[in-house]
């Protein structure tokens, strides 16, 4: 009966290739298929999660157009074809119902507590202030860096000003998180205490991506004011 | 070898009570102890190791008679490593909240031993029916040792279940439980209970002896 028992040494090399081949070959089928059967799933919920994320924090937007910003100064939108430069960030332009620009979103990230800290906000391209921000990814601590979206006093920094200088390369003035409760400008971030850490990230992740993104699409706005 | 229904129903219940893989061989503790924060965590972490365990021991019983004792641990990891990728996908075609909160933990199940370990002590030498059924039983059992796990954490550490309050607007949250110490804790404490029950079982039947 049993096969092995009588011949242990002389499994052929064949077999073993003939094995892993037939295989590879039923494997490689099974993951393709799968993919290709949830592909459009996937990408669709991609595109939700996006477009909630972007109606967070611009609550009057109803639809959103996704565009890069290269380094020299030119905006793209996604998908109308044309190559993105290196260097380029990506950012969200959200519509009102009547298809006029209600806001801008962008990612930053800085490093928080216990990993980076993504966050998404909002920029309101006429009043020059970051209106809000929610919170893409993050594992800060559970009851202490989680604060953030809910700490009244912290949430009152919004809408946190981020003006351009005279020469439209910076920031007029750097977005810095101050100490709790020792915010004199329009443009600092009050942090929670006890969650010292956490409330930096917040406001190093805004300055990092506003300080980049900010200079770029202010030239632009006109292009960006109506739905196209 | 009589294939008598009780035995079905045996390999079924083997995972579940008496090799559970949680409580009794204490094997995949990594997504145990990292993904339990939350019942509905746990469950889809149960649900998807659960596929992952039927079908990847479905597929190695059928081709066991075909694969060499020398390569069949690269033919069980390719195996899993499949059937893991086609979790990866439905997740992320099913809910892309799930599929963070799970994070690189769905890839990790390739790594999870109670798969391998079932492949190779018990899928690699018994027909496909068999293989699926105890393979069923371990599943179920992982995700019983999960959810124990993630609804009592989920209940301290948040005051939800399922992710509906149980308790009013003063509850304060256990924050320690739904970090990582906390899955130390519940799993010590499940330990000890279960350990617990085995003694007293042991007492009875020594008393019982001693009555007889």
């Amino acid at each position: 009966m049993n096969v092995e028992a009588l011949a242990p040494q002389t499994t052929p090399t064949v077999a073993m290739i003939r094995t892993l081949g037939l295989l590879s070959a039923i494997c490689g089928l099974i993951i393709v298929a799968s993919y290709q059967g949830t592909y459009a799933a996937v990408q669709e919920n991609k595109r939700i999660a996006i477009e909630r994320a972007v109606f967070k924090v611009i609550p009057t937007a109803k639809s959103i157009e996704e565009y890069l910003a290269s380094p020299e100064g030119g905006v793209t939108k996604v998908g109308a074809g044309g190559t993105a430069s290196p260097g380029a960030v990506k950012f969200y332009a959200g519509y009102d119902a009547t298809g006029k620009l209600a806001g801008i979103a962008a990612e930053g990230v800085a490093k928080g507590y216990a990993d980076n800290v993504r966050i998404l906000f909002a920029y309101d391209p006429v009043a020059g202030t970051v209106a809000s921000f929610s919170v893409v990814a993050s594992r800060e601590t559970p009851g202490i860096g989680d604060k953030i979206l809910v700490n009244k006093d912290f949430l009152a920094n919004f809408p946190l000003e981020a003006k351009l200088s005279a020469d439209l390369k910076t920031l007029a003035h750097e977005i810095r998180t101050v100490k709790h409760g020792s915010k004199v400008n329009p443009w600092e971030v009050d942090a929670i205490s006890g969650a010292t850490i956490t409330s930096r990230a917040v406001g190093k992740a805004i300055n990092d991506a506003a300080q980049v993104l900010l200079p770029r699409i202010s030239p632009q706005l006109d292009k960006l004011k109506e739905k196209s | 070898m009589s294939q008598s229904p009780p035995r079905t129903w045996d390999e079924f219940m083997e995972g579940i009570w008496r090799q559970n893989p949680v409580f009794v061989m204490v094997l995949g503790m990594c997504p145990t102890l990292a993904v339990t924060v939350s019942g509905v965590n746990a469950l889809s972490m149960g649900v998807a190791t659960t596929f992952v365990l039927v079908f990847s021991c479905g597929l190695i019983s059928l081709l066991r008679k075909l694969i060499p004792k020398e390569v069949r641990i690269a033919t069980y990891i390719v195996i899993i490593a499949t059937f893991v990728t086609v979790v990866d996908y439905v997740i992320q075609a099913v809910s892309l909240a799930l599929y963070d909160a799970l994070g690189a933990f769905i890839q990790l199940i390739v790594v999870n031993c109670i798969i391998l370990g079932r492949a190779e002590a018990h899928a690699s030498k018994t027909p496909p029916g068999v293989a699926m059924i105890n393979a069923l039983g371990m599943g179920v059992g992982f995700t019983i040792g999960l959810l124990a796990l993630g609804t009592v954490r989920e209940i301290f550490g948040a005051g939800t279940l399922f992710g509906v309050a149980l308790f009013g607007e003063s509850f304060q949250p256990w924050v320690v439980m739904v970090l990582p110490p906390g899955g130390f804790f519940v799993l010590g404490s499940w330990l000890l209970f279960f350990a617990a029950l085995e003694r007293r079982k042991q007492r009875k039947l020594a008393e019982a002896t001693q009555n007889a």
